[in-house]
C-alpha cells in the first residue's frame, strides 16, 4: 500500500495510507494513550484520552480511529491535549468509585496510571454521582461492580466478538448508561461460560475473579491438612509477568520454588495428568473409530468451551469426550490413589489448583467432579492470584531458585506441557495415539499444521491405512464456525480441540493483565505460547504414554485406559443449559 | 441490581409469535433490521417481555442483550405492559419544581411498582410523562384521561380508590 507523508509534532514521517494517527505514532515511537481502544475489535473512538490536534481541523480528534492523509500535521501532546486529557481524566474519575487504597487492581490499573502520568491532583474536582457499590457476585468466577466501571465497552468486546456470547452489553442511556445482561439479569443467571476474558481486558476493577486465596492460606496454616498444589502448564508461561519479567518467560523453576516457600506439602503438576487425560482421551478416539461412535470426538480440557456447548450446542454434547479435565483428573487421582498410597485419609487432603483460568472455578463446582465422594479440587486460583499470595508472603521471585516439582503427581511428559496453546492438546494426543495406531514406537513428534496461534487450523494425517481429519479451534467465535460447518456436513473431521480462550490456555481469563497497548501491539499469546514449546522441546519424555507414573497409575491401580475404574474416577458427564 | 423482567405474566399467543416470525423472515438479511423488528413487536403486544425478546434475538441471530440494550436505550420501548389504568406524572418543569417527583414516589410506593411498570393484575401502569400543558394545576398526574392537579402525596390513596373496579 501507498505510503503519504505526514509530521507529527513538526517531524516528518512517511506511514502507509490508511494508518490511523495512533498508528502513525507509533511508528514514529510517540505513544498516544488509549483507554476503550482495543484493535480491531473496540475502535469506537469513546474514552476520548486519545485526542490529538490536527492542523486545520475544527476541533481535536480521536487518534485511534482518525486516518492520516497526505500533508497532515499532527500535534500530540501541545498544552491545549495534555489539559483535554487531564480533564477527561476528572470527567471519568467523578463517576468511578474511587477505593485506590483497596481496590484489587491498585498499582495495576490503567486509569490510575494515567491519572498520575498526567498529574491530576484532586480526584474530586468534579462531583459526579458518586457511585456507591454495585456487586453482581451471582457467578461462581466473577464479580462485576459497575460502581468502578468507566463504560469503555471492552469487556463487551471481547465477550461479543471473540467469545460469541455477548451476554453483557450497554443498558439504558446517558448518566443511567450501564454495563449490564439482558433484563439486568445477574451474569449466573444468563448463557455466561465463565471464560473470564472480560476481566482480561477490564482496565480498572470493576470485574474480577472470586477470591480462592483466602481459603488457601487458611488451609496452609492447618497442621490436619495435607495441601497439595498443581499447576496448570500455561501458568509458567505468564506468572512473571506479574513481577516485571517479559512476557514469554518460563518460570516453571520459581514458580515451584515459591509454592514450596508458601507451605504447600506437595508442589505437583498439573501436566502430570494432562497425560493421563491424553491416555483417556486417545483411547476413547480409538474406539470410537473403531466402533463407529460419535464423532468426531472434541476435547474436553477447556471448561468454558464445555459450558459454551452445553448452553449455545447441547446437540453436541455427543460429541464431547467424556474424559474429565487435566484439573479434575489430578484431582480425582490425589483423593484416591495418591491417598490410598500414602495412608492418607482423603478428607483431610486439600486440593489446590493454580490456573490460567476463571472457568476452572466453575467446573470445579460442577456435578460428577467427585470421584472419592468429595470434590476432587477444593480451591481454584488464578495466575493472578497466585501472584498476589507471593508478593504478600514477601517471595523474592524474580530472585527465587529454581526448583523441581515433587514426587509422583509433579511428573509431566512435554506432551503434557503443550496443552497450554492452541492446538497442544491434539498434537499431545497425535503423538500417542499415532504410535498406538502403528504399534511402533519412534512416531512423529512434532505436528506443525495444529501449531500457531490462527483461530481455526486444519490437518489431515494417515496412519496405518487410517486416514485422520483434525481442527483446532480458539476463541468461541473460531470454535462456532468449526460446529457451523460440522453440522452442515461441510467438513467431515474425527478429532477436534477446542479451547475457550483466543490462543488457548496461555491466553486464558485468568493470566497476569496486560495493559491495552500492550494488548494492541504485542503478541501475547504467541509469547506465551513460545514458552510452551520450548519447555517441551528440552524434556526427555516427550509423549504421554511414556510418563512413568501414567504407568504404574494403570499398572497398580486403573488397569488401563479406558477400564471401568478409569471411567468412574476419570470421566463425567454432562447437561444441556439453556440459552435464554 | 434487580433485574427488570416484567412480573405481569405473559399472554402472547401463538399466532401473535407467527406474525413476529414472519415479519424477522422478511425483514432478517436487510442491514438495520434489529429496530423495525422490535417496533413491530411492540405493536402486536404492546410491549417488549423477556419472552419476546428472545424470539427476536433468536430470529435476529444476535445476542438478547444485543435487543435489551436497545429496547432500553429509546425511550419508545416499553418492557412492561400498559395497565387497564394508565396513570402518568407529569415530570415537566412546572410540575416537578411543584413536588411531582414526590407524588411520583408516592404513586410507586402505593402500588409497590417503579416508573414503567405495570401491576400484576394489570390493572394500573405508571409513567413519569413531560408536560401536558396544564401548568396552572401544578402538580398535576393524569389516569388515562382524568386529570388531577394541586396534588400533595397524601392525596393519591385516595384517588387510587377511585379505581377500585
Amino acid at each position: 500500500m501507498a505510503n503519504v507523508n505526514i509530521k507529527i509534532n513538526g517531524m516528518p514521517l512517511s506511514v502507509p495510507q490508511g494508518s490511523t494517527i495512533l498508528e502513525a505514532a507509533r511508528i514514529a515511537g510517540i505513544r498516544i494513550p488509549t483507554l476503550c481502544y482495543l484493535k480491531d475489535i473496540n475502535e469506537i473512538g469513546a474514552c476520548r484520552i486519545c485526542l490529538v490536534e490536527v492542523k486545520g481541523a475544527r476541533g481535536p480528534v480521536a487518534a485511534c480511529v482518525y486516518p492520516v492523509n497526505e500533508g497532515m500535521e499532527v500535534f500530540t501532546n501541545t498544552p491545549k491535549i495534555q489539559k483535554n486529557r487531564k480533564t477527561e481524566l476528572e470527567l471519568i474519575l467523578s463517576n468511578h468509585r474511587r477505593e485506590c487504597l483497596s481496590c484489587v487492581r491498585s498499582g495495576d490499573c490503567e486509569l490510575q496510571a494515567l491519572c498520575r502520568e498526567y498529574g491530576v491532583e484532586d480526584e474530586t474536582r468534579f462531583a459526579g454521582a458518586n457511585p456507591v457499590e454495585d456487586i453482581d457476585d451471582t457467578s461462581p468466577h466473577m464479580i462485576r461492580d459497575n460502581s468502578k466501571c468507566i463504560l469503555c465497552r471492552r469487556c463487551v468486546a471481547v465477550c461479543r466478538q471473540y467469545q460469541d456470547c455477548g451476554v453483557i452489553g450497554p443498558n439504558e442511556r446517558g448518566f443511567a448508561t450501564h454495563i449490564g445482561c439482558a433484563f439486568d439479569q445477574g451474569l449466573g443467571e444468563v448463557a455466561c461460560v465463565s471464560c473470564g476474558q472480560c476481566i482480561n481486558v477490564c482496565l480498572v476493577g470493576a470485574l474480577y475473579e472470586k477470591d480462592g486465596t483466602a481459603k488457601v492460606w487458611e488451609a496452609l496454616a492447618d497442621p490436619t491438612k495435607h495441601v497439595v498444589v498443581q499447576t496448570a502448564p500455561a501458568v509458567r508461561a505468564a506468572l512473571g509477568e506479574a513481577f516485571g519479567m517479559p512476557i514469554g518467560t518460563d518460570v516453571e523453576g520459581k514458580m515451584v520454588a515459591s509454592l514450596r516457600r508458601l507451605g504447600f506439602d506437595k508442589v505437583f503438576d498439573t501436566n502430570f495428568s494432562a497425560d493421563l487425560t491424553i491416555m483417556e482421551e486417545a483411547t476413547e478416539l480409538l474406539e470410537r473409530v473403531k466402533n463407529g461412535g460419535t464423532l468426531p470426538l472434541i476435547t474436553s480440557c477447556s471448561p468454558g468451551w464445555i459450558k459454551y456447548c452445553e448452553h449455545y450446542y447441547p446437540e453436541m454434547i455427543p460429541n464431547l469426550s467424556s474424559c474429565k479435565s487435566p484439573q479434575q483428573m489430578f484431582g480425582a487421582i490425589t483423593k484416591t490413589w495418591y491417598a490410598k498410597k500414602n495412608e492418607i485419609d482423603p478428607k483431610n487432603i486439600f486440593s489446590v489448583s493454580v490456573m490460567p483460568c476463571t472457568a476452572k472455578k466453575f467446573e470445579n463446582t460442577r456435578d460428577d467432579q467427585s470421584a472419592a465422594g468429595i470434590p476432587d479440587v477444593d480451591v481454584t486460583i488464578t495466575t493472578r492470584e497466585l501472584a498476589a499470595m507471593i508478593k504478600r508472603a514477601g517471595l523474592d521471585f524474580v530472585n527465587l531458585p529454581d526448583e523441581q516439582f515433587d514426587n509422583p503427581l509433579g511428573e509431566g511428559t512435554g506432551a503434557a506441557v503443550i496443552f497450554g496453546a492452541t492446538g497442544g492438546v491434539m498434537e499431545a494426543a497425535l503423538r500417542t495415539a499415532v504410535e498406538w495406531i502403528t504399534g511402533e514406537a519412534g512416531g512423529p513428534i512434532e505436528f506443525n499444521d495444529v501449531r500457531g496461534t490462527e483461530g481455526i487450523k486444519e490437518a489431515a494425517y494417515t496412519v496405518g491405512g487410517l486416514t485422520v481429519n483434525v481442527a483446532v479451534a480458539s476463541g468461541l467465535a473460531n470454535v462456532r464456525k468449526v460446529i457451523e460447518m460440522i453440522k452442515s456436513g461441510e467438513k467431515n473431521y474425527q478429532f477436534v480441540e477446542f479451547m475457550a480462550c483466543p490462543g488457548g490456555c496461555v491466553n486464558g481469563g485468568g493470566q497476569p493483565h496486560q495493559p491495552g497497548e500492550v494488548h494492541n501491539t504485542v503478541d501475547i499469546r504467541g509469547e506465551r505460547a513460545k514458552v510452551l514449546y520450548s519447555n517441551d522441546a528440552a524434556r526427555e519424555l516427550r509423549r504421554s504414554h511414556e510418563n512413568p507414573v501414567v504407568k504404574a497409575i494403570y499398572d497398580e491401580y486403573l488397569e488401563k485406559p479406558g477400564s471401568h475404574l478409569a471411567h468412574e474416577i476419570l470421566h463425567t458427564s454432562y447437561v444441556a443449559r439453556k440459552k435464554y | 441490581m434487580a433485574n427488570t423482567i416484567s412480573a405481569v405474566p405473559f399472554q402472547g399467543t401463538p399466532e401473535q409469535e407467527k406474525q413476529l416470525r414472519d415479519k424477522i423472515a422478511e425483514l432478517k438479511n436487510e442491514g438495520g433490521a434489529l429496530m423495525p423488528v422490535m417496533q413491530y413487536a411492540q405493536e402486536i403486544y404492546g410491549y417488549l417481555p423477556i419472552e419476546v425478546q428472545k424470539i427476536i434475538a433468536e430470529g435476529m441471530d444476535v445476542p438478547m442483550e444485543e435487543v435489551y440494550g436497545v429496547a432500553t436505550f429509546y425511550a419508545q420501548f416499553n418492557l412492561n405492559p400498559k395497565g387497564k389504568y394508565k396513570i402518568q406524572t407529569c415530570l415537566g418543569t412546572a410540575c416537578y419544581v411543584k413536588g411531582s417527583g414526590d407524588l411520583h414516589a408516592r404513586l410507586e410506593k402505593e402500588l409497590g411498582i417503579k416508573s414503567g411498570e405495570c401491576t400484576p393484575d394489570l390493572k394500573f401502569s405508571l409513567d413519569g410523562c413531560r408536560c401536558i400543558g396544564a401548568c396552572g394545576l401544578a402538580p398535576v398526574i393524569m389516569i388515562n384521561s382524568d386529570v388531577y392537579g394541586r396534588l400533595v402525596p397524601d392525596d393519591i390513596p385516595g384517588i387510587l380508590a377511585k379505581y377500585e373496579d
